[in-house]
């Protein structure tokens, strides 16, 4: 009587330990977001939404437009994903499609360790070679630019890229390819109309993750862009200097008196930056679950 | 007439020799029926007619697939052309997870066919040929997933004579399906014999009997015996093909 009366009880503090673990998680996750509301909803009270949403962010004059760090966030990702995404799709589908057995094991782990090298490795290669090439092929006054800046974080969220593509590539049933050489499909055709297509939801999230690893990368954007708080508004904007969102953060966080306007306003910049990342998030989840209810012979 | 004639075809995944000097001709504008126990080499033949085991690396093929006296293994062959003349439907349904018309669209559109005719009239004209037409025409941007088994089955079928095959080859086309369906799509092999010539494997003897016009029957990577489906099934030469299509062996 008394043994498994004892075991009952074993098991519900393990489960109930478990289950506080994986609660605490999440709520870790919601005191942060807390947290960053407490410390930046204030701006929204202490600023004029004119000032905030407006074009300069001069902060010794109390000046707070966003405008131009929320811009240069969003065309420096931008035209990261742009260069990444017919790079990191062509290389996938090299990987898994075309490339022999051999080289597919041996690029596979080399794709990994990339997305091991630490951002402010690739800030000091991109200040030290990317700039200067950026300058002396542009002939521009300086190399810093948010193109500089793209190419770096085009780099940086390939691994992520590619490793999604390919595992939703690797997902596309063989009885898909095989229909399609049967056909009298070439196999580049095949690959184009049947494979990359079937694994379209798949490229879009893989697309999605490497979207929201670019737009929080800060220490190797900060190192190359410049960090100019202009309005990347301009035809050549993409090859002047720009500031984003998570640059301002972390280049005056270190310097604001705690409590002030200024202060107020980094969080809320982080407000921003987290409602962005988490709409990114939220639209890749909504594809893979889309797809999974399509379902179907995957 | 004979559209294909195998000549001591040998197959080898690796080391195994999985058909041993298979010699075979099949009838233009007949049904040839592929029966035998699993494993026996019935499909691993029927890739080899139109060079779909090229895709499996580690095999070997010797011997002679000579389709309309070419033979299709000679170096130099256009195995994409070979297999546009001869068109392939599997054991499971496998539409693209596309709409109904781009299904069918596929191949003409990959082979250029649309440039010189109009591509929904080649649709029209294939699912009319697989018998779908009647269930998808009003709806041909539906999702082909979305249909009934039977039904993608027949959309495969449509799919492969949008290309305008000669030979269409069937590997177990209705093992995934009821018996309805079943019926269906062998009612719709008989109608499509009048324009293609047709090889199909089945693991079921009373397709054979109902169905073909030929049967080889496989044993063990050897064709054991070949004759017109009739005299095959009620007077076979070989003990073992009694034995097999009785049920007493395999």
């Amino acid at each position: 009587m008394n043994q498994p009366q004892r075991f009952r009880w074993a098991e519900f503090t393990i489960e109930a330990l478990i289950r506080v673990l994986g609660f605490s998680t999440i709520g870790f996750v919601l005191l942060i977001f807390l947290f960053l509301l407490r410390e930046g909803l204030p701006t929204f009270f202490e600023v004029p939404l004119g000032n905030l949403f407006g074009t300069r962010w001069y902060p010794t004059f109390d000046l707070f437009g966003t405008l131009p760090l929320i811009l240069g966030s969003a065309l420096v990702t931008l035209t990261a994903i742009v260069i990444a995404l017919p790079l990191g799709v062509a290389t996938a589908v090299f990987v898994r499609e075309v490339a022999p057995g051999w080289a597919r094991e041996l690029l596979k782990p080399m794709i990994e360790v990339l997305a091991g090298i630490p951002s402010v490795v690739l800030g000091f290669f991109g200040m030290t070679v990317i700039a200067p090439l950026v300058r002396q092929t542009l002939g521009a006054p300086t190399g810093l630019t948010a193109f500089t800046g793209a190419l770096i974080l085009a780099y940086m969220s390939l691994p992520t890229l590619i490793s999604v593509a390919e595992d939703a590539l690797d997902a596309v049933p063989k009885s898909y390819r095989d229909a399609g050489l049967a056909m009298g499909a070439t196999q580049w055709q095949t690959i184009w109309r049947v494979v990359v297509p079937a694994a379209r939801s798949g490229i879009v999230t893989a697309v999605m993750l490497g979207l929201g690893r670019a737009i929080g990368e800060t220490m190797a954007v900060m190192m190359v862009t410049g960090n100019a708080a202009r309005l990347p508004l301009t035809l050549d904007s993409l090859f002047r200097p720009v500031r984003t969102m998570t640059a301002t953060i972390a280049a005056e966080m270190g310097e604001v008196a705690q409590g002030s306007v200024h202060y107020h306003a980094l969080f809320a910049i982080g407000i921003i930056l987290f409602l962005m990342t988490f709409l990114i998030n939220l639209a890749a989840a909504l594809t893979i679950f889309q797809k999974r209810r399509r379902g179907g012979l995957r | 007439m004979a559209k294909i004639i195998a000549e001591r075809l040998n197959f080898y995944y690796g080391d195994f020799r999985a058909l041993a000097d298979i010699s075979m001709h099949i009838e233009e504008y007949q049904i040839t029926a592929l029966i035998g126990p699993s494993g026996c080499g019935k499909s691993t033949f029927l890739r080899c007619l139109d060079r779909m085991n090229d895709t499996i690396p580690g095999t070997r093929v010797e011997g002679k697939v000579w389709l309309d006296g070419q033979d299709i293994y000679a170096p130099g062959t256009d195995v994409v052309d070979l297999r546009r003349r001869v068109g392939m439907v599997f054991q499971r349904p496998n539409p693209f997870p596309q709409t109904v018309f781009d299904n069918v669209a596929f191949g003409p559109r990959v082979l250029g066919l649309h440039k010189k005719e109009n591509l929904a009239d080649i649709v029209e004209a294939s699912l009319r040929g697989a018998a779908l037409w009647d269930e998808v025409k009003d709806n041909l941007k539906q999702d082909a997933l979305s249909l009934s088994l039977g039904q993608q089955q027949r959309l495969c079928i449509a799919r492969a004579i949008a290309v305008r095959p000669e030979v269409i080859l069937m590997d177990e086309p209705c093992s995934a399906l009821d018996p309805i369906d079943t019926l269906e799509i062998e009612e719709l092999m008989r109608r499509l014999k009048v324009d293609y010539t047709i090889v199909i494997v089945t693991h079921n003897m009373q397709q054979a009997a109902r169905v073909s016009d030929w049967t080889g029957f496989f044993w063990l990577g050897r064709l054991v015996e070949f004759a017109a489906t009739q005299d095959m099934f009620t007077k076979p030469t070989h003990e073992l093909t009694e034995s097999y299509i009785t049920g007493r062996a395999g």
